[in-house]
């Protein structure tokens, strides 16, 4: 009795490590960065980190809403490209109506709007080729990845659009100040707050929150409770979509130049912070807050690596451990879980 | 390691003393099981008897907790099927488990490929399954995809792939014929009557009691996990199985209702309802139903009758199906599961792990999930008002829980039922359908579980209740109809609810091949 009492608090000590160890490894890795580069913790440095880690974050948030259910999208990168290219184009181009001979151009607001009722709309795609024609998700997304990346090409023949400022008589400047700052915070990053407070209390305190829950969890339980899986599923897509076209217009506004290969395999990075963040990739399991902490290790992998000067190629090889290590101690967690709710379940006998 | 010297005469195989615990039940407990030599062993008992538990323990696919397992004079063990098989059993499972995706002698050759010049010799494949195959009186082309075979094709696929290995000595059926046409079972029991001829020892699973005295030898029976009886077929008789099978132990309180059920209202009614069978037949043909409001209606039939297929024409999973249903006068379009949760239906589902709970959440939203929308205030999750149903439920229906936000997992089986009936019932439905509510779970659990079902029955919720065990049923159930092979063939009322009775209709389908 006296012993497995103290099996049972060490398991506790031990669960309340790993519930805690994505944001450890973050602060290890921030103690190491500062001392090994003395421009790690310099203000510019923190500013660059803030804005990489609102990328990420962003994309890692609508694809911790897919993989909650059980899904996974790979076409998020190539939104990013397609949604800055959207942008990048009505501002410099403006949209020509060929059949009036005319060509509209249109306010800074209104382009953010159409690029994300654009990326929601792909997402929706995604969302009724999954449901509808039951596709795996990983298949039907990866297809969109290439439909998405190649209509970004198409949209300039595979060049930049450059100078993303707009002119004062068309009435479409500023675009380039969502890549800017407010107080020296990035705005970015704000965003990267505001969505991620947004879906962190839709997973938390709607039905459609629980809902997706329920899906990743069991599927068919679900569906026999009631819970519209399909229609939760295409959401989940859509809100993916809007996800990845922000991050496309935040791109965009930061390098002030529309690029159609930028975004490219970041959808890795997104799936990286997400898993990082104890998102389990068999569904059901998942936080919003995790997420967000992932990205930050990945961003701060990224730059503190690139600061040090090591070279590209092994920050693959670094990222790529650390990602594994993760969902290996994920698994880890998982055993030790099962093992407690036994645990308890005996004695409750 | 083939010791054919036997200890005792005529038995090839002795089980002895076999437990095994799963949490919260006891599959079985005590049983010894000799396997005869070159007869038919036939093991008969209810759902849940233990049968299926005890011959996938001795096909090395689940361990015993204790016992011991003789072949000869050598004891055994398995740890899994590769192990069993080498000591030459092999078994042919209850759900067919053959790869559809590939033909007829990869799916034979599994596992057991034949080499030649370090590739597989896919020549002598095809020639030993022909060989195989014209043995069994049963010519294919072995090129065939097996997922294009019909059930009965496959089912001669699945004994195919153990009578390659040269040392088969036991072969295990568990329910071959459930799925099988008059033709195929003749096919299959001439077969059968080969294989013993030439030393091979069935054992042979099967509710079909007829078919039992056509083709057994010896007959052994379970029941609750214990071995009951056992008897040479040819002195014995089908009351004598059913006798047994049933038993006259203890039985749950029959409840006293006086109601006057003609003048009660009808909730539900159903009319030739009818689902069509992929690849011809019907798994329901034509079946009629009412419930009244306040009725514990039970339905009564064994795997494959159909008893489930009625649950799920009713929550919208079969659209395909055809006949009227009406709730309260109206006739219902039936689409989907949100749209009949919503006009007042609840289901319990059969497989609790598989469709019941959701492992990954916890206890309370486990009980509030189907309910989430009436706790919304604004947009949000009201936790308040969710909180106090869920509390209000766990008392009503006694979920034994220290805390309500434990992960669902740490509750017995018996309190995870409980929580999927809550689950259901926090939709304030007008019928709750519940399919094995009692299955997987300990005897205390069970009787609490049935206590719920009466008391919300006299609060006036009309309530289905699927069950095989055949004293649940008797004692839950203010009527039972009984299904077998798609067919409404029987309906009792009251005192004429008899175990005997329910028995013999649940094989009346079956004669119309």
């Amino acid at each position: 009795m006296n012993k497995s009492q103290i099996s049972k608090n060490n398991n506790k000590l031990i669960m309340a490590l790993l519930k805690g160890r994505t944001l450890i490894v973050l602060a290890i890795l921030v103690i190491f960065f500062s001392f090994a580069t003395p421009t790690f913790l310099q203000p510019e440095s923190m500013l660059l980190i803030a804005k990489h880690v609102a990328l990420f974050g962003i994309l890692g948030i609508g694809m911790t809403y897919v993989i909650i259910t059980g899904g996974i999208d790979l076409s998020v990168g190539a939104i990013v490209g397609l949604g800055g290219m959207i942008a990048g184009g009505l501002i410099n181009e403006g949209l020509t109506l060929k059949f009036l001979g005319y060509t509209i151009y249109f306010s800074v607001p209104i382009i953010v709007i159409i690029t994300i009722i654009c990326g929601a709309l792909i997402g929706i795609v995604n969302g009724l080729i999954i449901t509808k024609f039951n596709v795996a998700p990983f298949i039907a997304t990866l297809g969109m990845m290439y439909v998405a990346r190649g209509f970004a090409m198409l949209r300039s023949s595979g060049a930049t659009f450059s100078n993303l400022v707009g002119k004062v008589g068309l009435g479409n400047t500023g675009f380039e100040l969502i890549g800017g700052n407010i107080g020296g915070i990035p705005i970015g990053a704000i965003i990267l707050l505001i969505i991620a407070v947004i879906a962190a209390v839709i997973l938390k305190k709607t039905p459609f929150g629980w809902h997706i829950l329920a899906i990743g969890g069991n599927e068919k339980a679900a569906q026999l409770s009631g819970v519209k899986v399909n229609k939760d599923k295409i959401l989940v897509y859509l809100f993916s979509g809007v996800c990845a076209a922000i991050v496309g217009i935040i791109t965009a506004s930061q390098l002030v130049a529309a690029h159609p290969a930028s975004g490219e395999t970041w959808e890795m990075n997104a799936i990286a912070a997400t898993v990082l963040g104890g998102t389990s990739m068999a569904g059901g399991v998942g936080t919003i807050g995790g997420t967000i902490i992932g990205a930050f290790v990945i961003g701060v992998i990224n730059d503190g690596l690139v600061m040090c000067g090591v070279s590209e190629f092994w920050q693959m090889v670094i990222k790529g451990l650390v990602i594994v290590f993760a969902v290996i101690v994920d698994q880890f967690q998982r055993n030790l879980q099962a093992k407690m709710a036994l645990q308890s379940r005996n004695e409750n006998k | 390691m083939d010791n054919n010297e036997k200890t005792q005469e005529g038995v090839c195989l002795r089980a002895e003393c076999i437990d095994k615990i799963y949490p919260g039940t006891k599959a079985l407990d005590n049983v010894s099981f000799d396997v005869l030599t070159g007869k038919i062993n036939v093991l008969i008992g209810e759902n849940g008897a233990g049968k299926s538990t005890l011959m996938r323990i001795i096909a090395g696919i689940e361990q015993p907790s204790s016992g011991k397992i003789f072949m000869g004079d050598e004891e055994v063990s398995f740890k899994d099927p590769s192990e069993a098989r080498k000591y030459g059993i092999g078994i042919i499972h209850q759900e067919l488990s053959l790869f559809p995706n590939l033909n007829v002698y990869q799916n034979i050759f599994m596992a057991k490929e034949k080499i030649k010049n370090f590739t597989l010799d896919n020549k002598t494949h095809e020639e030993l399954s022909k060989k195989i195959l014209e043995r069994l009186e049963y010519p294919l082309d072995t090129n065939t995809m097996v997922g294009d075979l019909k059930v009965g094709q496959q089912q001669m696929i699945e004994i195919a792939r153990n009578l390659i290995q040269d040392d088969l000595k036991i072969l295990i059926m568990d329910e071959p014929t459930s799925s099988l046409s008059q033709q195929e079972v003749d096919v299959l029991f001439k077969l059968m009557r080969e294989l013993t001829a030439s030393g091979i020892s069935i054992v042979y699973i099967s509710h079909r009691l007829e078919e039992v005295m056509k083709i057994g030898d010896h007959a052994t029976i379970l029941r609750d996990g214990k071995f009951v009886a056992e008897a040479d077929i040819k002195d014995i008789d089908v009351p004598w199985i059913v006798q047994n099978m049933v038993g006259s132990g203890k039985s749950y309180p029959k409840r006293e209702r006086n109601i006057d059920w003609e003048k009660r209202e009808k909730v539900l009614e159903l009319k030739n309802l009818t689902l069509p069978k992929k690849g011809g037949g019907y798994l329901l043909d034509n079946v009629d139903l009412d419930l009244k409001k306040g009725e514990i209606l039970g339905i009564y039939g064994l795997m494959g009758s159909g008893r489930t297929e009625v649950f799920e024409c009713l929550m919208g999973l079969r659209p395909e199906h055809t006949g009227t249903v009406a709730l309260e006068g109206k006739a219902l379009e039936i689409k989907n599961i949100s749209e009949q949760i919503d006009r007042g239906f609840a289901i319990v589902p059969e497989d609790r792990q598989r469709e019941g709970v959701i492992q990954t959440l916890d206890i309370s939203k486990n009980i509030s999930l189907s309910s989430l929308k009436n706790y919304v205030k604004g947009i949000f999750v009201s936790e308040k008002e969710e909180s106090e149903h869920i509390e209000a439920e766990i008392k009503d229906i006694h979920i034994k829980v220290a805390d309500k936000n434990l992960p669902i997992l740490s509750l017995s089986g018996g309190n995870q039922q409980k929580v999927v009936i809550g689950k259901g019932i926090l939709t304030s439905p007008k019928i709750l359908l519940l399919d094995e509510p009692s299955r997987g779970i300990d005897i205390g659990a069970k009787t609490e579980v049935f206590d719920i079902i009466n008391q919300y029955a006299d609060r006036g919720l009309s309530i289905i209740v699927i069950s095989s065990e055949l004293k649940e049923i008797i004692a839950v159930a203010d009527r039972v109809i009984v299904l077998s092979n798609g067919i409404k063939t029987g309906e009792l009322v009251g005192d004429d609810i008899k175990e005997e009775t329910l028995v013999l209709d649940s094989y009346k389908g079956h004669h119309g091949h």
